[in-house]
């Protein structure tokens, strides 16, 4: 008969409307500044730079090395190199950025700056909430704005992180046990021994 | 007391009245009347968007406007601001004049239709003895003023939809007025004010309200869809389906013309609401005669409140009709219906008091009802849908 499908609607809908009282689970809305969905692992949007350690400018595991910057598409990263050395990680004097930019409204989070560093310096992070109210200088980073320590990156990426640092503990055990057999077969001065190469994995 | 709480509006103009310069008297008391008009039915109108959209919401398995002010109660001053800071933009090509005058004539008809609704004993602002000749012959003007918009903003989709407005409403008025000349053969008179009183008696504990009858009740039915698709509200909603015509008559208006258009709908809706309610629902009377102590412009707004709930619930239920299917349904079954109902009441008004007559009515109604029925729904196919290359 006609309107029996209407009459069944109506129903229907009083269903769902009450029903959305009733039980949260029918509410499907996550309320976002309140409420969050739980990121995903895989999840990434921008470059950061790690460091190890407590301060930033001493642990930084950049050697400005400027592969991510030739490497970068959409040319959003800018390396100085700086004059002097310090040492790295593995007591190595490496350079330093003295400059290290990524402009993140040109960034298209690729992370093939990520897949070029041999130095596991370069990472992306999870950080979303990015507004500014200066859309060139405050999209702009700087060197301090990057760096992010490496229990940050252990928090956002857990597994990733887990197997990038067995890796460095595992050259830094290489480097040392070569550095010892070294000073134990030659006992000459440490700077005319060979350098230990094992920072660049395959 | 409780004659005192159902007069207290009426005793407070009196006084206002009495207190001022005898000169400015015969102006002031229509004059609270309008202000008390407006100022209530647009706080509705407020309540309503925001009702509506939360219950909508909740219709959807949403949770609706929830931010502004406690439960999100004060979006309409929000979405207030909003529109009166919004750039009015009017079209290069667009009529000026006629632009204008669109929104703000919807606005003034839809207010004036107010004037002839017994909104409670004694609580009317102007007693016509053709009260509901008035109100027709008034809401009628909507319906230019939809198409002066359409035609002035000189757009495409502003034109399909005035055009589909006419059309739809020129339909739609021709049962909308015969299913309440039912009321008016009833009761002798076109006057709203004695067509509520009429309904007014009780018997035993229930009211003598038309809906209770059998051509009343199919009467009523019929009032409500008509009024429905004369206020263009879901599933009536062609002149302005945003899906196929983006917003139909009002695509070129903005700002505050837009959110007039918006305030005259509502309000043509309350008022075709308010009207079915003094045809129909027995206007201010209380449902039962142990409730008639309560006052009685609240038992109007309650009916009005329960008609606007109704309103939201089929706008939450339907999907939109097609242009076919809304003619189709105007002419092959509401008019037919409402003849019919024409004659149920002449029989009615003409038997005997009793059992007899309720029967003979109530079979006219039905069969009717199932015949035009099973005729309108012949030619239809239902059956699920087959997607042969989505699979």
């Amino acid at each position: 008969m006609l309107g029996e499908g209407i009459a069944k609607g109506l129903v229907e809908t009083a269903r769902n409307f009450f029903g959305s009282y009733v039980s949260k689970d029918r509410l499907t809305t996550v309320q976002y500044p309140e409420e969050r969905l739980p990121q995903i692992e895989a999840t990434r949007d921008f470059p950061f730079l790690v460091y190890d350690g407590d301060d930033w400018q001493a642990g930084m595991r950049c050697v400005a090395c400027q592969i991510c910057e030739k490497e970068c598409p959409p040319k959003c990263i800018y390396i100085e190199k700086s004059k002097d050395k310090k040492p790295d990680a593995l007591g190595k004097p490496q350079f330093y950025p003295a400059v290290f930019n990524i402009d993140i409204s040109v960034c298209m989070s690729c992370q093939i700056c990520v897949e070029v560093c041999p130095f596991e310096a370069i990472k992306m992070d999870t950080e979303f909430e990015l507004s500014t109210d200066n859309r060139f200088s405050g999209l702009l980073w700087n060197k301090e704005k990057l760096s992010k320590s490496n229990e940050h990156y252990n928090k956002i990426h857990p597994t990733e992180a887990a197997e990038v640092d067995a890796r460095l503990a595992e050259d830094k055990a290489k480097a040392e046990a070569k550095a010892k057999a070294a000073s134990e077969s030659k006992p000459t001065p440490p700077t005319s021994a060979p350098a230990p190469t094992g920072a660049v994995h395959g | 007391m409780g004659e005192t709480a159902d007069q207290i509006f009426v005793i407070l103009q009196h006084w206002i009245v009495a207190h001022a310069p005898g000169i400015l008297q015969p102006i002031l008391a229509p004059l609270l009347g309008v202000i008390a008009i407006i100022g209530v039915f647009a706080l509705l109108f407020a309540v309503t968007t925001v009702l509506e959209r939360k219950g909508l919401g909740r219709i959807q398995n949403r949770y609706g406007p929830n931010r502004v002010g406690p439960f999100g109660l004060l979006q309409p001053i929000a979405d207030g601001i909003k529109s009166v800071t919004k750039e009015d933009i009017v079209p290069q090509a667009a009529d000026k004049v006629v632009h204008l005058l669109a929104p703000v004539s919807l606005v003034l008809a839809a207010f004036s239709l107010f004037a002839v609704l017994p909104v409670g004993r004694n609580m009317v602002l102007a007693n016509l003895d053709a009260g509901v000749v008035f109100f027709f012959a008034v809401s009628s003007v909507t319906e230019i003023t939809i198409f002066m918009a359409g035609w002035s903003s000189r757009n495409k989709y502003s034109l399909l939809g005035a055009m589909r407005a006419i059309a739809q409403m020129v339909s739609y008025e021709v049962p909308l007025i015969l299913a309440s000349v039912t009321v008016i053969m009833a009761t002798g008179s076109l006057s709203t004010v004695a067509i509520v009183e009429k309904q007014a008696g009780y018997t035993g504990i229930f009211p003598h309200w038309f809906v209770f009858t059998p051509w009343g009740f199919a009467g009523f039915i019929l009032y409500m869809i008509a009024a429905t698709a004369e206020s263009n509200r879901s599933p009536f909603d062609l002149p302005e389906g945003e899906s196929e015509i983006i917003a139909g008559y009002f695509v070129e208006y903005s700002g505050f013309k837009f959110a007039l258009f918006f305030l005259g709908e509502y309000l043509g809706m309350f008022a075709i609401s308010g009207l079915g309610i003094t045809l129909f629902l027995g206007g201010w009377s209380a449902p039962f005669s142990f409730l008639t102590w309560v006052p009685s412009y609240l038992w109007f707004v309650g009916k009005l409140l329960f008609l606007i709930v109704m309103f939201i619930w089929v706008r939450g239920t339907l999907p939109r009709l097609r242009m076919d299917q809304l003619m189709n349904f105007a002419w092959k079954f509401m008019l037919p219906m409402a003849l019919i109902n024409l004659i149920t009441v002449g029989i009615w008004h003409f038997m005997q008091q009793g059992i007899l007559r309720w029967l003979i009515c109530s079979v006219i109604v039905i069969a009717s009802y199932v015949l035009l029925g099973r005729g309108l729904t012949q030619g239809w196919k239902l059956e699920k849908r087959i997607y042969r290359f989505a699979e």
